[in-house]
């Protein structure tokens, strides 16, 4: 269980986290959502232990991160924004350090070294300095470092940064993997990654959680929530039918976007306007190449609520 | 207690990682060694000690220690490692400890390799042996001072290069501080009793004392104090700025 209370953290001029209070139970991936600057590695890092809170209480798994700080920190596995390592080790040399920090030995010590090992893929570059790895390595040797306790709780400061496709699907494979039986707190910028991990999402801005939600729950939020999506076949026939959708009485707006000739109808509150537009579509004869019902944009609801 | 050897292992490690430990400790040695012949006249004395040898020991290590403890905590902080680190169980003690004696055992490693000097005074006369050693454990604790004044200045800051002129600065006042070059800055206004204890504060006098030979406990009680005092500052100042 990772818990805080009013955590709180003032700089100099600036308050960085502000009273933040939130709970995360084991079974559940929150993704801490926000803009740059927001607040979210200042928070990461009252987690881990390197930042001292100016007030208010964090704990791990019941122990206080002042009070109990290594009982804190041996609960949890911290990768560090930007992955940052020794880049004069090998890759093999840091992970031997990492686990004999966390004071793995024997058996368990050369299991778990295989287990990171294998699920990271790092066999190829074990022998090669970190610093002469790409950033994906990087990233993935900084993972492998976090994990090889085997902790009860991860918190991991953007771990897909700089990472390409594939490498992104891998790690997001290896934390839904990792995800049941495990606490995870990740930071993201990336929306898309919110529905691919996270059972729940905090939007963090101006040091405070604006909002603290499942991914479908902020996705309902947005004014897109139930909104219908046409795309036509040609321009022609959505000039056309733009004045009969705008008509209908549970619309409440249309919103047109000429480049890929696609229609977007926006419910009143509440409204369930798929069966009106299909009807509609069908009595018209109009030509679609897609009719969809959207669940909601995060994008927009971010953008909304951060701004 | 166990995590500073783990520690202290890694970075004695990534010392020979780089080029870095073998440039230093051969400037060490060819310096130490071009003082001795060139500067200390060991020929021309026609005497059978390293006198001329310890006696360049203060002024190369003012230099060259600075150099070593630069990168201490300075460039962890520049690469952003310190937060890998500082987040592993380990508390800030271990770690300034660790960083520490993987220093002085380097320093010691290349004290060490200037025993062709003590075999050569051997061949040529009979020197006191006794006193040659107690001289090398003179320059030991000298190094070991300079090293922790160092990473207590390399903790102060994310840049190494400041970091090593105010490891210069700061080791180059408690050299001095038994004589006039420091003094003359408290004459003014401070009373005798702290112009006795700064005076007493002096690197070169507590050296220079065992390096005639004479191992005093409270030359060496000087140096362990002096020692645990500047780490005891670096972990206090690693806890107020660890993360800036």
């Amino acid at each position: 269980m990772i818990k805080t209370e009013h955590l709180t953290k003032k700089y100099e001029s600036l308050t960085a986290v502000d009273d933040v209070t939130f709970q995360v139970g084991p079974g559940e991936v929150l993704g801490f959502l926000g803009p740059n600057g927001a607040g979210k590695t200042t928070t990461m890092r009252m987690l881990a232990g390197f930042v001292t809170p100016t007030s208010g209480r964090a704990s791990i798994c019941g122990h206080d991160v002042e009070t109990a700080p290594l009982l804190a920190k041996a609960s949890l596995g911290y990768l560090p924004e930007g992955a940052p390592s020794y880049g004069e080790m090998t890759v093999r040399g840091f992970l031997a350090f990492i686990a004999d920090l966390r004071a793995l030995s024997g058996e368990r010590r050369a299991a778990r070294l295989r287990h990171v090992i294998e699920h990271l893929e790092l066999g190829p570059v074990l022998n090669q300095t970190i610093e002469t790895l790409s950033k994906g390595f990087r990233r993935r040797v900084g993972l492998a470092q976090a994990i090889i306790h085997d902790p009860p709780v991860l918190i991991l400061d953007e771990p897909t940064d700089g990472l390409d496709p594939n490498q992104k699907h891998e790690v997001r494979t290896l934390i839904n993997d990792m995800a049941r039986d495990k606490i995870i707190v990740i930071s993201t910028h990336i929306l898309e990654e919110v529905d691919a991990v996270c059972t729940r999402a905090a939007i963090i801005a101006r040091g405070r959680i604006v909002a603290d939600d499942t991914p479908a729950g902020l996705a309902a939020r947005s004014r897109y929530h139930n909104a219908v999506s046409m795309q036509f076949a040609a321009p022609a026939s959505l000039a056309a039918a733009r004045g009969a959708v705008a008509a209908l009485p549970v619309v409440a707006a249309v919103e047109v976007s000429e480049r890929d000739a696609r229609l977007t109808a926006l419910p009143r509150a509440g409204a369930n306007i798929l069966p009106a537009v299909a009807e509609l579509a069908a009595r018209q004869g109009l030509k679609l190449q897609e009719l969809h019902l959207e669940s909601g944009r995060l994008d927009e609801v971010f953008r909304t609520i951060t701004a | 207690m166990h995590n500073v050897g783990i520690i202290l292992r890694r970075e004695l490690a990534s010392y020979f990682a780089t080029p870095l430990a073998y440039i230093f400790i051969l400037i060490f040695l060819v310096l130490a060694n071009a003082f001795t012949f060139y500067l200390g006249g060991f020929y021309e004395r026609g005497q059978a000690d390293l006198d001329p040898f310890f006696t360049f020991h203060p002024w190369l290590y003012l230099f060259l220690i600075p150099a070593v403890s630069m990168k201490l905590w300075a460039e962890e902080r520049k690469s952003g490692s310190i937060e890998l680190l500082m987040t592993q169980p380990v508390t800030l003690l271990e770690a300034v400890l660790g960083k520490f004696f993987a220093a002085w055992i380097f320093t010691a490693l290349a004290l060490a390799l200037t025993f062709p000097l003590w075999i050569t005074v051997n061949y040529l006369g009979r020197p006191d042996n006794g006193a040659i050693l107690a001289a090398y454990l003179g320059s030991l604790m000298l190094a070991g001072g300079f090293l922790a004044i160092g990473s207590c200045m390399s903790a102060l800051t994310r840049n190494p290069v400041v970091a090593f002129i105010l490891g210069v600065v700061a080791s180059f006042a408690f050299l001095l501080a038994g004589f006039p070059l420091v003094l003359d800055a408290f004459r003014a206004w401070a009373p005798q009793p702290l112009l006795d204890a700064i005076a007493s504060l002096s690197l070169l006098t507590h050296f220079e004392s065992i390096q005639k030979g004479v191992i005093d406990l409270r030359d060496l009680l000087y140096f362990a104090m002096l020692i645990a005092f500047f780490l005891y500052a670096t972990v206090v100042a690693l806890d107020l700025r660890k993360a800036d």
